[in-house]
């Protein structure tokens, strides 16, 4: 490591910290990436589906590069409403998303990581695994560096915190206090080994198309949350992500959460015969707009999931991390111009996260989660009136069909029809 | 809430790989007669949902054991103690569990 000031120290090689070195290398800057890991990915957990545009703003066509970490093209999205012996299953099929820049692509963090590290390092970054950091240097107030666990120091005129959830190095610069067990999610998963063509006969899918899903109601055990599974090309991710206050609050081990799900029959034919290549856990920011930390301060930015940046309703965090560290290092380019580090100067960044869809989404969905756990029994009355519904549309029983529709509106009456609409009305947010 | 039958949480562990470290990353602030695990803590948290069993409540010797050599770095045991007795800082560069899919 050279003893010179960096223009830019980035904690974190994850998608916020490596497209914020990127983008500042590539415009010259002296930029240094510690990551804790032995390598980049050693420590990450993610579904994981990844969304192209973000990319592509940082690597334009990644896709097509030949050692591109990517796994499947998303062609079909599903989702699965159920009960513990019936479920509604709704699902998105188009070519069109493989048309332009694909959509998504189902990815495995570990090798993506270090394919999108080494492209940090191409573009001029250094990219140092294997450094804890365990300390943010201050002087008169201002951030000026970092202290490693081996006590190295290293200072530069900005420290960017993209250290992932719960973020240690922005606790530690004394901008947040812990989070609470309310505002974050414990996923857990397994990457379950099958033959491709397995694959694509259990989820329809043509050879190297990928197609996700996720599972709302009973496989959630009354906690808020979902079940995933998303196809790789030679697995199956198969996992599970609740708030931890409920698994808290339920003593559950969401390793035991998964094999309770292992024995719901949709799951159980997907990964029948498969075998579990991995376990992991990880956490997930959940609190939101709410819980985000100060953005910016003096000689320091806050990235990504450290900065609480996720979207629970729609699958997505890595690339609102990829967006946000892509602002940062813009911000940081332009303060280096000024030749100003101050929060003032930094401050801009705040105006970028607010003019991209980053800090929108985030407003939008604010109070979605607090509004499903307020609003008695929601998660286990929609999933039942879901399927019951569904289950006397299907039927042929000999009942006259306007005796089944008086059934139906009774099956739903029973919520109250106020109450209907007040749980409801707040959804049109995540509608489209 | 016990959960019968499946695989057990040390066989998924089974799957996984460690730089293992002489040293631990994970400490109770208080381990002793009068800590809020002996006085206090009723459902003891940290052993039900901690997604690699590193915590394990010895009730011969009333304490809580810490297996930090398993831990899986989720991160979730920090806001997880509702006594705030736990200290889980990251291991030193480069140890700690090293995931190959993630
Ligand atoms: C189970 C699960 C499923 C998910 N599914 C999806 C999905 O399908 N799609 C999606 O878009 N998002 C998903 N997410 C969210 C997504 O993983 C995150 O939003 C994303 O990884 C955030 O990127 P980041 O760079 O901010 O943080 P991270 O990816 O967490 O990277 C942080 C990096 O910092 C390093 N680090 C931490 N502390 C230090 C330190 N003190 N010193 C040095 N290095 C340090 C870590 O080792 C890590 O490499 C999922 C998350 C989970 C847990
Ligand atoms: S949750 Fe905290 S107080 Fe309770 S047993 Fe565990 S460490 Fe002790
Ligand atoms: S970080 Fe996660 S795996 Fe490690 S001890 Fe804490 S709860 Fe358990």
């Amino acid at each position: 490591m050279s003893d010179d000031i960096y223009d830019a120290i980035v904690v974190g090689a994850g998608p916020a910290g490596i497209s914020a070195a990127i983008t500042m290398a590539r415009a010259g800057l002296k930029v240094v990436v510690l990551e804790r890991g032995e390598y980049p990915g050693a420590k990450n957990v993610q579904g994981a589906v990844l969304y192209s545009k973000m990319l592509h703003d940082i690597v334009p066509n990644f896709w097509k590069e030949p050692d591109c970490a990517i796994e499947r093209p998303v062609v079909e999205q599903k989702m699965c409403i159920t009960t513990d012996d019936s479920w509604v299953t709704v699902g998105y099929k188009s070519l069109k998303f493989l048309e332009g820049i694909p959509n998504c692509y189902t990815i495995i963090r570990v090798k993506f990581d270090q394919w999108y590290a080494k492209k940090a390092e191409e573009a001029g970054a250094e990219v140092f695994c294997g450094v804890t950091v365990r300390e943010v240097v201050k002087k008169d107030g201002k951030i000026t560096g970092i202290k490693t666990s081996d006590g190295d120091e290293l200072n530069a005129h900005v420290v960017i915190a993209c250290d992932g959830v719960n973020s240690l190095v922005a606790q530690k610069a004394g901008f947040i206090d812990e989070l609470k067990p309310t505002e974050v999610a414990l996923g857990a998963k397994e990457v379950i080994a099958l033959p491709p063509g397995v694959i694509e006969d259990r989820f329809q899918l043509n050879p190297g198309e990928g197609g996700t899903m996720e599972m709302f109601g009973s496989t959630s055990l009354g906690m808020l949350g979902y079940v995933f599974i998303y196809t790789n090309k030679e697995s199956l991710s198969l996992g599970v992500g609740c708030k931890l206050s409920d698994y808290q609050k339920k003593g559950l081990r969401p390793s035991d959460h998964l094999e309770l799900v292992k024995r719901h029959p949709y799951i159980k034919k997907l990964i029948s015969g498969g075998k579990t290549l991995e376990y992991s856990s990880h956490l997930i920011p959940e609190g939101g707009f709410k819980s985000m930390p100060p953005l910016a301060a003096d000689g320091f930015l806050v990235a990504g999931d450290a900065a609480q940046m996720t979207n629970p309703a729609y699958r997505e965090g890595s690339n609102l991390a990829m967006t946000s560290g892509k602002l940062a290092g813009e911000t940081v380019i332009e303060a280096k111009v000024r030749g100003d580090y101050s929060k003032a100067s930094l401050s801009a960044y705040v105006d970028k996260l607010k003019a991209s869809y980053v800090l929108s989404d985030m407003e939008d969905i604010q109070d979605l989660e607090e509004h499903v756990e307020k609003s008695e029994n929601f998660l286990q009355f929609y999933p039942q009136l879901a399927c019951d519904l569904a289950h006397l549309r299907f039927s042929a029983d000999g009942v006259p069909k306007r005796e089944h529709l008086k059934t139906a509106l009774g099956m739903i009456g029973k919520r109250g029809w106020l109450k209907l609409a007040k749980d409801l009305m707040p959804l049109r947010k995540v509608a489209i | 809430m016990e959960v019968k039958g499946g695989e057990s949480v040390e066989a998924k562990l089974g799957t996984l790989e460690w730089k293992k470290s002489p040293e631990t990353h994970i400490t109770l602030k208080n381990a002793g007669a009068d800590s809020p695990c002996v006085t206090k803590c009723d459902n003891k948290p940290c052993t039900t949902v901690c997604p690699a069993k590193v915590y394990e409540w010895e009730a011969d010797h009333k304490k809580i054991i810490v297996n930090y050599e398993n831990c899986i770095e989720c991160g979730a045991c920090r806001m997880l103690c509702p006594w705030e007795n736990i200290v889980c800082d990251w291991p030193a560069g480069g140890m700690g569990v090293k995931y190959k899919y993630g």
